[in-house]
């Protein structure tokens, strides 16, 4: 029989609020939006920080996997503008040097290598400072940021953005090695660190091997995307001919074609194998590109590189039909077709590269040439040596490298103190009743019906003339604070006491959405679900099944699918069996290992 | 009480009825009566019926009188028509409504105060002339809205909330009605929907007046331990004599020849009500029975449920007074009111 459900462990609410729980890095979303309604940009920003490390780098450009996961999403079709209120509590915070957290005087005697300074080290660095670390960091560039500063043009993050929040971490103490390229691990280990962090991302982009890829004539006016980006962002670049072809859709493609079109490619076209629901970039960043005036062509495959009188002058490609047979996507050639060009981009993926690891200092490698690393502990074969963000897997996303420093800081200290690094330390929860009075509760409880708010741009022909002109302008105070109202506070849970129950019917008959049952039990879950007030058809959402009730002995059901979270239910409660009690989940983190479980509504 | 009106989304996977709409379309505004009130529940379930029957809102007119149960009637069917009645006196306003236009569907909602104490005489010549209006009593033995004395209904003994037991015999409806000859009688629980909404949906079908007393827990003044109508003592006391359910006319019905616990009553719209009978020898169409039961019942300190008395060849007002079939709201002025000459005419014959 289902149920009861065990709220007290952290895992039953945390799902509930759909955001956190899709956030790599498990970001207290509703929290921080309430602090941005309540204007507390600051405290917004600190609590972000927590978590993800870089809230006005990931304001702008993260992947965003709380959206989709957004119970608004389900309610009325558009998920809560998470990402850009985040970069509201960025761009409006206070002077926060002195909230962060100060590496000691006297360092506790440990020596920890991180190569490369992007996201996931930078993350390592953030978590092991202020514990006493003595904390090493090699960067081949000259700058701190890695992807995040190379690869994402300034007209989506500006450069003193980055500089902030990287200097926020390097100034808490980090020994920093520019243009310093590790050239040997082995050499690094004889150097005799505690530990060593490889976040070196995957720097190299995916060739394009077919006919006059090699081609004399051709070849300068071929670029690989990171590369070329890269040398955009030194100023090596700054120009490109007319007539450019992006190869790939991913959103590096969408940086490099609206970079294109920056640098005076009038005529930016990017090539895609797939139609557009098997894009890889992000709907909104695609959006961003046709705003611009990129031509996106689908269902066409590289043939040849067309090289005429020794000048590139177009490619061909292969036009496709996809269909579907043994539930694997095939494709058809139906024709061809030239396009014509003056430069190609190739943006089809980027590979990992690690020439600089001797294979024989027992870090083993699988047959990709990928490093065998634990997915929980992000160590590798060799003890004491843990990869994270791109270097690990493959190219992720920032918000995933963050969460995997903050792992491999756990992980280090954990080695460092002679503990077994699979001693994962667990998660606590918070829960505390927000009754504040008669039918007052401590948070915006009525449901704001306003649409989503729409990003306001910067005019297309100031974005043409000035590089680094950062294209979103922000939310105006206005729709920030409408859209703070949008969200539905799923950190502020119907927290149910049975043996208080007189099962009057009055929270069933007020939801709105129809979320409650009172039923007796059957056997299987499924059996309820189709049961209930109103069917419970989303098994990704979990149904809360309360213990016997005291009077009839039958069961509160809830659907948490598309609860709002209104407390109407909780009002209606003559008997306050229903409480609205906020849910805050305790992320262990390498500095704050023992996590509490305190559940007192 | 409520801080906030519910909001206007509605769960994706609501069914709508054949009028294309959704149970939320026949709500009414936020109810502002106590958290956990039974009454609630009642308008939800009568929410619940109409939608099922697919009753158009804006055909149905909702009567009411003065109370807490009275105030219900701005909580279900907004678009419908409504008169928020004197006190006790939303029976004869009901009459009168139902003279005027018999195409309506009336939904009369009282109290055991409005229509047991003030209104009581009101009620009686209501049943008596059979007028044909669905008519709930919520009933919960105090008076809710002056603190919790008793009402005309407080069980011998049935405590009040500071202790004092009430001394005075009750004044039960459905016996009532069943000596002034109602041909539909029925008693719920706010807290079995299950059963009610079946009774309500017939009550709505039937051809006169259906009573339907509904014990509705007052949560603030009568839910205490001590009280004969309370959530908990209700769940106790309460005997289901016979289970109906309520099958609308759309819907083909085969039962078993063999099953003798089955009794099948024919509405006069075609619908039909199949009764379970869950006591032997209950007979649901024999008025005496009916009566002995439910006494019997009361002397061993149960309550008796269910649709307990159902009567579908009785005249209804309209029937007795000879009416035309067009609702009088719809004749002609001319038809209506013919004139001098002819009320003239009419004095002739009595001279």
């Amino acid at each position: 029989m289902p149920g009861p459900a065990d709220v007290a462990r952290p895992d039953y609410y945390h799902k509930v609020v759909d955001c956190q729980w899709a956030c790599p890095a498990h970001t207290n979303v509703p929290e921080y939006l309430r602090l941005i309604a309540q204007g507390r940009y600051t405290e917004s920003y600190l609590l972000n920080r927590e978590s993800n490390v870089f809230p006005g780098i990931l304001g702008r450009t993260c992947d965003r996997p709380c959206e989709p996961a957004c119970r608004r999403g389900r309610v009325d079709g558009t998920p809560v503008a998470i990402c850009r209120l985040k970069r509201v509590a960025a761009d409006l915070r206070d002077d926060i040097t002195e909230y962060l957290p100060k590496a000691p005087s006297i360092r506790n005697g440990k020596r920890i290598a991180l190569i490369g300074a992007g996201p996931s080290s930078l993350t390592v660095a953030n978590d092991l400072l202020p514990m006493g670390y003595e904390v090493v960091i090699y960067e081949q560039h000259p700058r701190a940021g890695g992807l995040m500063r190379f690869n994402i043009p300034s007209f989506r993050l500006p450069e003193q953005v980055l500089d902030d929040e990287t200097n926020y971490i390097i100034d808490m103490g980090a020994e920093v090695h520019y243009n310093t390229k590790v050239e040997s691990l082995k050499g690094l280990l004889d150097d005799g660190f505690d530990a060593v962090y490889v976040g070196s991302g995957a720097p190299k982009g995916k060739e394009l091997d077919i006919p006059g890829r090699w081609d004399d004539a051709a070849k300068s006016h071929i670029h690989i995307g990171i590369e070329w980006l890269g040398s955009v962002h030194f100023g090596h670049i700054d120009t490109i001919a007319p007539r450019v072809l992006i190869i790939g859709v991913g959103n590096t493609a969408m940086d490099c074609c609206r970079t294109s079109r920056r640098l005076g490619g009038v005529d930016t076209t990017v090539v895609a194998r797939r139609s557009r629901p098997y894009f890889k970039a992000s709907p909104w960043e695609l959006e961003d590109a046709e705003e611009e005036t990129i031509h996106i062509v689908e269902n066409h495959a590289p043939k040849r590189f067309v090289i005429e009188n020794g000048k590139l002058v177009g490619m061909e490609f292969e036009q496709l039909v996809w269909s579907e047979k043994d539930g694997k996507q095939v494709s058809t050639v139906t024709a061809t077709v030239i396009l014509p060009c003056d430069e190609v981009i190739l943006a089809i993926g980027q590979d990992n590269a690690f020439p600089w690891i001797e294979r024989d200092i027992g870090i083993t490698f699988d047959k990709w040439g990928m490093p065998v690393v634990d997915k929980v502990t992000m160590e590798s074969t060799r003890a004491g040596v843990f990869f994270g963000g791109d270097a690990a897997w493959g190219p992720q996303n920032i918000i995933w490298a963050v969460e995997h420093g903050h792992q491999a800081a756990i992980s280090i200290h954990q080695h460092c103190e002679g503990r077994p690094v699979t001693d994962r330390p667990p998660q606590g929860m918070h829960l505390e009743s927000t009754k504040m009075g008669m039918h007052a509760w401590a948070y915006s409880n009525d449901f704001n019906p306003s649409p989503r708010a729409k990003m306001q741009h910067a005019e297309l022909v100031e974005r043409f003339s000035k590089l680094g002109l950062e294209v979103e302008l922000g939310f105006t105070a206005e729709q920030t604070a409408t859209e703070v109202e949008r969200c539905l506070n799923c950190d502020i849970e119907t927290h149910f006491a049975s043996k208080l129950c007189i099962e009057c019917d009055a929270c069933v008959d007020v939801c709105p959405v129809s979320c409650l049952t009172i039923t007796p039990n059957v056997e299987s879950e499924f059996d309820l679900r189709t049961t209930l007030s109103a069917p419970a058809l989303n098994l990704a959402q979990p149904l809360y099944v309360s213990e016997s009730l005291p009077q009839t002995k039958r069961v509160m059901v809830k659907d948490e699918d598309i609860c709002l979270h209104c407390g109407l239910c909780a009002e209606r409660c003559p008997t306050a069996a229903w409480d609205m009690a906020k849910f805050a989940l305790v992320i262990p983190y390498a500095s704050a290992m023992d996590a509490p479980v305190a559940v007192n509504p | 009480m409520t801080s906030i009106a519910k909001p206007p989304i509605r769960h994706p996977g609501l069914k709508t009825n054949s009028l294309g709409l959704t149970p939320r379309d026949y709500e009414g505004v936020m109810s502002t009566l106590c958290a956990g009130c039974g009454h609630d529940s009642v308008t939800a379930a009568l929410v619940q019926s109409m939608w099922e029957l697919a009753i158009p809102p804006h055909r149905a007119a909702k009567m009411s009188g003065i109370g807490c149960s009275s105030k219900t009637t701005a909580y279900f069917m907004k678009q419908s028509h409504g008169f928020n009645s004197v006190h006790g006196r939303m029976p004869s306003v009901a009459s009168g409504a139902n003279a005027a236009n018999r195409a309506l569907t009336y939904i009369g909602v009282s109290g055991d105060g409005d229509s047991l104490s003030i209104g009581l005489g009101q009620l009686c010549h209501a049943i008596r002339r059979n007028v044909r209006m669905l008519y709930v009593i919520e009933n919960n033995g105090v008076y809710g809205l002056t603190k919790g004395q008793f009402s005309a209904s407080a069980d011998i003994g049935s405590t009040s909330k500071k202790g004092d037991a009430n001394v005075q015999p009750p004044i039960d409806p459905v016996l009532l009605a069943l000596t002034l000859g109602a041909t539909f009688v029925a008693r719920g629980f706010s807290g079995d929907k299950a059963q009610l909404i079946p009774i309500l949906k017939a009550g709505l079908s039937h051809n006169g007046l259906a009573l339907v007393d509904v014990i509705s827990p007052c949560v603030t003044f009568n839910d205490h331990e001590g009280s004969t109508k309370s959530y908990a003592f209700t769940r106790e006391h309460e005997v289901e004599i016979a289970a109906a359910d309520f099958v609308p006319l759309r819907r083909e019905i085969t039962i078993p020849a063999s099953d003798t616990t089955v009794q099948v009553v024919q509405m006069h719209d075609g619908s039909t009500v199949r009764f379970r009978r869950l006591e032997d020898g209950y007979d649901p169409t024999n008025r005496d029975l009916a009566y002995a039961h439910v006494r019997a019942c009361q002397a061993r300190g149960e309550m008796a449920t269910g649709l307990l008395f159902i009567d579908e060849n009785g005249a209804d007002m309209h029937a007795v007074a000879k009416t035309v079939d067009t609702p009088l709201a719809e004749l002609p002025f001319e038809t209506l009111c013919p004139g001098q000459t002819a009320l003239q005419a009419l004095m002739e014959k009595y001279r």
